[in-house]
């Protein structure tokens, strides 16, 4: 039994591990092509990254993109295809930002009514795309395309000019964006909690307290996805809608019911910004939506899997810059290693599950062979 | 002379099974060379091996002599084999002539086909094959049985002159097998060889001048009918003895379980596909429904589990006004479903066996408490329905797509019937699984319904309606036209309801 455990872990670790060695590798021939050292690349990249400062930044950039990894991937294992996290977040971001900087409230209170504020935008932005799959047959791709269309040159645009901060030097300190958010709203950094295992955080480094709100929604993910009868009656119908609705599972319903979650979760990925600078910009932090989709795939849609696609991202993207600094190679070659990766990832997944399926046919067929009556 | 056929040492894997292993088949120019088999047992493997379709791992193909190496149907095709697949591949809106010269058109100058020569060619088989069909009938007109003589001269006017019939009686009613077996025997006489799938005994020896019978993927015998009694056949296609259903005694109550009154569903344009169905089910009681597909079965069954609005009558399950109650609410109440087709709709087929034990009783115990799911309850549940059902399979922790489809099946009526429901709507229960797994279903519906279950029976396998009903009622064109005790009616007799003929003629 231990040994088909092995078994089992080894044939689930193979598939990432493959995908990551296979775009190092790749990744290698494009730097050597171009006419970079890959080894003095991959160290310098190594090197920034031991650095727990680095460190922090990783972390603070994995956030936002877990938050929107994990409602990418609701909308998967509903088989649906939300690619409108993007327009979510800005939308929940900005809508978020201007009521949390109209209200005084105690802390706790302002902080929740600003979360709260945020997942309830993203998700009746999200869930009204549901309605329109479910009501009118709109297939969710194109309206939720349609809908990051909606905020980011309609809504947000108008927005940011209407709910501006006033003044020729505004409170925003000379930046354009809206009102900016008493303290009160703002969610502590938890540099605090980090320096209970390392060293003072320098640089004036933060480390986002979005991250624990992000470890709750991955462990709430978990639970319900895989501990309660709703996220069964949700894996079954993405898995195969018309047996769930013949085993009482309404298609309809999980539709609507998974998009307003998966748009709530996509509601909390512009709070990391928010959290830090108290204020919605004309130029706010963008593709965060696209790049969570990315996330979810490579974490095949599980909750601790998500995690490890948003980290690795995160260095990428931190990465890219010590890259440009140090001069070892050009910072783009990041962007060449996200896409391999996830090429690599998803072909070796699908590998593995062919092994997988093929090695229980196998055994299903031995079981009946051995068991008594058939014959031989 | 050379054989028309002669496969030596055929054999072919697939992940985990071996679906042809050694095949050795000779059929001889101008004979009727049926194949028998049960499913699985690699007949359809062997066929697609023929027509080129898949190629053998090991083994030659002789046609006519020459050893031949198939690669496409095209090939086989040109080598003179057609092949007539169980589901037609016509299209409704065109014509018999459009249908039959689609894909190997006559032409003329400029692309322009060529109709009249397509005309002539076609009557030209139609005749020398003795083959009646109007060339100008849209398709969508015809009746099932002419729908295959049009995939028939299809494969003629391409110039075969060895048919492979897959299952060709499997969607036919007896009347138009009396009517597909004179054609045979006139394509026979004229000179064609017939390869012929079945697993209808009485069918093949009244057919065939050769039987091969496979058995896991081996060939088993090859006898002529003569020499053989159905019960020999039977016992070489299974190995052991070939299982009935009977009913046994009646244990009707006087307790009306489902009830159904005035139903109507609409379809396509307020069509009633399902017209004033009225019909009670005992508890105790098999009511069996038995009618050729395509007569409002499917919506009937629908409307009864919930996933069909009807618009019309009213359901009642155990006293209960059920008509417009959620499928959920339905099956908590005690209705239980086992779907026609249970890739689609009874199993999650990437999903490991305990979950799928649980699929449609999500919310019962033990498979839940509140709304939290019990893991152990649901492994409980899926250990129990392998033991009691004798699912075969390592564990419970494989997905369900590695079992074979009578494992499948077997889970399926298994969950149901750990259920203890009160209703059980079988919709072809057996379809398209092994006679050990079929035997299994018969005795697990048995066993139910001798504890009170009522069932409704919807089959197209008029011995298994026949053996299991306690009460046979005729669906024809949404309406149920006829009600039958099935100790007095023969498959002939209901064959007849079925397609109406019956019933024009007055009741036998």
């Amino acid at each position: 039994m231990t040994e088909r455990l092995t078994h089992r872990l080894m044939l689930a670790s193979a598939a990432p591990i493959a995908a990551v060695v296979i775009a190092v590798v790749l990744s290698s021939i494009v730097l050597l092509i171009s006419g970079s050292n890959p080894l003095a690349a991959y160290a310098d990249m190594v090197q920034h990254a031991s650095k727990l400062e680095t460190q922090v930044d990783i972390l603070n950039r994995a956030t936002p993109l877990y938050l929107s990894g994990v409602a990418a991937a609701i909308g998967f294992r509903m088989n649906l295809f939300n690619i409108g996290v993007e327009g979510q977040y800005l939308l929940a971001f900005i809508v978020a930002a201007h009521l949390g900087a109209q209200v005084e409230l105690p802390s706790v209170l302002h902080i929740a009514f600003i979360l709260v504020v945020a997942m309830a935008v993203g998700g009746m932005f999200s869930g009204a795309a549901g309605v329109l799959k479910v009501t009118r047959g709109v297939n969710e791709v194109i309206s939720t395309i349609m809908l990051n269309a909606v905020v980011i040159s309609g809504l947000a645009a108008w927005w940011i000019v209407e709910w501006q901060a006033g003044g020729e030097i505004s409170a925003t300190g000379g930046r354009v964006g809206t009102e900016p958010i008493a303290e009160s709203g703002l969610l502590p950094d938890i540099n605090s909690w980090l320096e209970v295992f390392t060293r003072e955080v320098g640089l004036g480094k933060k480390l986002t307290g979005m991250l624990v709100v992000a470890l709750v929604v991955g462990v709430v993910y978990h639970v319900i996805l895989n501990r309660t009868v709703f996220g069964f009656d949700l894996r079954s119908s993405g898995a195969n809608p018309t047996a769930s609705h013949v085993g009482g599972v309404s298609p309809k319903r999980m539709v609507v019911i998974a998009m307003t979650l998966s748009g709530m979760v996509a509601g909390l990925v512009g709070m990391t910004e928010l959290m830090d600078t108290g204020y919605y910009p004309s130029n706010p932090i963008s593709l965060l939506g696209f790049t969570g989709i990315a996330v979810a795939l490579l974490g095949r849609n599980h909750p601790a899997g998500v995690a490890v696609a948003a980290l690795i991202f995160g260095f990428l993207d931190v990465s890219s810059g010590i890259l440009q600094i140090s001069g070892a190679a050009s910072r783009e070659i990041v962007e060449i290693m996200k896409g391999v990766i996830i090429l690599t990832a998803v072909i070796a997944y699908e590998v593995v599950r062919r092994i997988r399926e093929r090695e229980e046919a196998a055994a299903a067929a031995a079981a009946m062979a051995a068991s008594p009556g058939a014959d031989a | 002379m050379a054989p028309a056929i002669e496969l030596t040492g055929i054999t072919k894997r697939f992940p985990g099974v071996v679906a042809n292993d050694d095949i050795h088949l000779e059929v001889a120019e101008g004979e009727i060379h049926a194949i028998c088999g049960e499913n699985g047992a690699g007949k359809s493997t062997l066929m697609k091996i023929l027509y080129g379709m898949q190629p053998p791992d090991s083994g030659t193909i002789r046609i006519q002599g020459d050893e031949v190496e198939l690669h496409s149907p095209a090939q086989a095709i040109e080598l003179g084999i057609g092949m007539v697949h169980q589901h037609f591949m016509l299209a409704d809106q065109l014509t018999v002539l459009e249908n039959v010269i689609l894909g190997a058109e006559p032409m003329r100058s400029l692309g322009r086909i060529d109709f009249q020569a397509g005309r002539e060619h076609l009557d030209e088989v139609g005749r020398a094959y003795g083959l009646d069909i109007n060339a100008d009938d849209l398709v969508e007109t015809l009746e099932v049985g002419e729908r295959q003589r049009v995939e028939i001269i299809k494969v003629l006017y391409r110039g075969a002159k060895i048919l492979i019939l897959d299952e060709p009686t499997a969607v036919l009613v007896p009347q138009e097998v009396d009517e597909l077996f004179r054609n045979i025997r006139e394509l026979k006489a004229s000179g064609a060889t017939i390869l012929f799938i079945d697993h209808k005994l009485d069918e093949v020896l009244e057919i065939a001048d050769t039987i091969t019978v496979l058995r896991q993927g081996r060939t088993v015998g090859t006898v002529k009918p003569g020499e053989v009694t159905a019960h020999d056949l039977a016992e070489m296609m299974i190995g052991s003895e070939l299982p009935v259903p009977d009913a046994g005694a009646s244990t009707v109550t006087e307790e009306v379980a489902l009830e159904l009154s005035g139903l109507r569903v609409a379809g396509e344009g307020d069509r009633a596909v399902v017209d004033d169905v009225t019909l009670s089910v005992h508890r105790g009681e098999i009511v069996g429904i038995a009618g050729v597909e395509g007569n409002g079965q499917a919506e009937l069954v629908n409307a009864i589990i919930g996933i069909q609005d009807p618009d019309q009558g009213v359901i009642t399950l155990l006293g209960r006004d059920i008509t417009h109650v959620s499928v959920r609410h339905r099956r908590e109440m005690g209705l239980g479903y086992v779907p026609q087709d249970r890739h689609r709709d009874g199993l999650l087929l990437g999903f490991t066996l305990w979950e799928n034990a649980a699929l449609g009783h999500q919310t019962e115990k033990p498979y839940s408490r509140g709304p939290w799911l019990s893991r152990l309850g649901m492994r409980g549940r899926a250990n129990r329905i392998k033991e009691d059902f004798d699912v075969r399979t390592p564990n419970i922790e494989v997905s369900a797509h590695a079992l074979s489809g009578g494992n499948q099946q077997k889970l399926i009526v298994g969950r149901e019937m750990v259920a203890d429901p009160a209703v059980l709507i079988a919709n072809h229960p057996t379809r398209g699984i092994d006679v050990g797994a079929q035997a299994a279903v018969w005795d697990d519906i048995r066993d139910a319904r001798s504890r009170g279950l009522a069932t409704l029976l919807v089959s197209a396998d008029l011995d298994e309606l026949i053996g299991l009903s306690d009460t046979i009622v005729v669906m024809l064109r949404g309406r149920l036209v006829a009600r039958l005790d099935p100790n007095d009616v023969t498959p002939r007799d209901l064959g007849a309801y079925m397609t109406g003929a019956a019933l024009e003629a007055g009741a036998p």
